[in-house]
């Protein structure tokens, strides 16, 4: 296990939106296995960190490597990676012009060249898996928020990713949905996923992170065990953060 | 009355002239128009400006003008081309216009978060486009190209100044045997109405059947 590189590896990462130094000088290194919850303000870079690690934002500087392959620029090579690397979106981004079946099926057979058949039924087996094998026929619009997001799960797993990263999955949701995507996650997690998860859910990232990594201002502030970071954190920054979020 | 029975043979020759001139027309502008929004979309600026400066050119110039330009103008060059074509010809250089930015809004029109999903799960870009920019624009654009193609049939009434015998034209002169100009004219409106109104219906029709529910 240990002579194999960490599966996501970030190192020394610089990204700038105009003049703005949104991520500075990241290093992050996510092991086989390992869920890691990013936590911290709007505007901290959570999700900017996110979303780096599949390319949808390239970075100015530093380098990111996937199962120790360095993310190739556009082209061929980084639709490849892109394969590997599973996402969930905060608003779901299911396509709304094909059923939740067709949705769960596309990236299988377009990019895995899975025959349609398998590719089907795999995509069942995983509907069943988030609880929503009854809506397989349906357009996502007549979904609820709560079985879209399930469906985008689904999606994500069928090109059975090396990795899942999860941006804000909830944040869209009414309270009532939260759990049932929730529980899918951790269900998720406890099955020995990787999984990198930018959150406000304090109770997830207790429950389901190996590692918290709280963020501000584009930097890694704190990095440590669920335990360790909500009953001590170590700067003022976080105490201040958990104090608001915690406490309403 | 008798000007239908005495004529039905000029007026039905007419409206076939129009059908043909705007079933040739249509895929033409359709095409160019595509075309033109590929230019007017692509991250090359001086293909971007290409794009631009045609419809900008092409769009502000009266149709009938620019199907006066191409009649006159391709003789002057050593080009003689017969004039049903010189009229589709100018119609479908017109019209791209109308497409190309009807191709662009619908482009835009698709969800950015949908495209990012189709990426992340490793589509290739042209696959991107394939399954999910053009599936979903061409629901979007299906009234607006109806529109289009209705301002190509009516549109193609410009033919009758140039000698062409569409049903404009044949109208023309058969009111000027008869000397009846409100039941000719009215007969071309008429006949016009027929093809527009089926346009319409069938575009709501397709619409219907491909609508994108959000």
């Amino acid at each position: 296990m240990t002579d194999r590189p960490p599966l996501v590896a970030l190192d020394g990462v610089n990204k700038y939106f105009g003049s703005l130094h949104v991520l500075r000088d990241v290093t992050l290194s996510v092991g086989r296995g390992e869920v890691v919850v990013i936590i911290g303000p709007s505007g901290s870079g959570k999700s900017t960190l996110c979303r780096s690690i599949n390319r949808l934002e390239p970075i100015d500087s530093g380098t990111i490597a996937v199962d120790g392959v360095p993310l190739p620029a556009e082209g061929r090579a980084l639709a490849a990676l892109r394969a590997d690397v599973g996402m969930v979106f905060q608003s779901f981004n299911l396509f709304a012009h094909k059923t939740i079946l067709d949705n769960v099926t596309l990236g299988p057979v377009k990019v895995r060249k899975l025959p349609r058949r398998e590719a089907e039924q795999r995509a069942r087996t995983l509907l069943d898996r988030v609880g929503i094998a009854d809506q397989a026929g349906k357009m996502p619009a007549h979904l609820s928020g709560g079985q879209q997001q399930r469906a985008a799960i689904a999606r994500a797993l069928a090109m059975e990713p090396k990795v899942l990263l999860f941006d804000e999955p909830t944040s869209a949701l009414d309270p009532e949905m939260i759990n049932e995507v929730l529980d899918v996650m951790t269900s998720l997690a406890r099955d020995g996923m990787t999984m990198i998860v930018v959150t406000h859910e304090m109770g997830f990232a207790r429950r389901a992170a190996d590692r918290v990594l709280f963020m501000d201002g584009g930097r890694v502030l704190e990095a440590g065990s669920p335990q360790e970071f909500f009953d001590n954190p170590q700067t003022d920054r976080a105490r201040d953060f958990l104090s608001r979020v915690l406490h309403h | 009355m008798s000007v239908i029975a005495d004529y039905q043979d000029e007026l039905l020759g007419g409206m076939l002239t129009t059908i043909q001139l705007s079933i040739v027309t249509f895929p033409l502008a359709f095409v160019l128009g595509v075309l033109l929004s590929v230019l007017r979309l692509c991250p090359v600026p001086l293909l971007r400006a290409v794009g631009t400066a045609y419809v900008e050119v092409v769009r502000n110039a009266p149709v009938l003008v620019l199907i006066a330009v191409i009649v006159f103008g391709l003789p002057e060059v050593g080009l003689t081309i017969p004039l049903f074509t010189c009229v589709v010809v100018g119609l479908s250089m017109y019209f791209a216009c109308y497409v190309c930015e009807t191709v662009r809004s619908g482009i835009r029109s698709v969800s950015v978060g949908e495209i990012e999903a189709a990426r992340a799960l490793g589509l290739a870009t042209s696959a991107v486009f394939r399954t999910v920019v053009l599936p979903q624009s061409l629901r979007s654009m299906v009234q607006p190209l109806a529109t289009i193609f209705i301002n190509i049939v009516l549109g193609s009434a410009l033919g009758a100044a140039m000698g062409v015998h569409e049903l404009t034209g044949t109208v023309r002169s058969v009111n000027l045997l008869e000397a009846q100009p409100i039941l000719c004219f009215a007969l071309a409106g008429l006949g016009y109405l027929v093809m527009t109104l089926t346009i319409g219906h069938t575009a709501g029709v397709i619409e219907r059947r491909v609508r994108v529910v959000r």
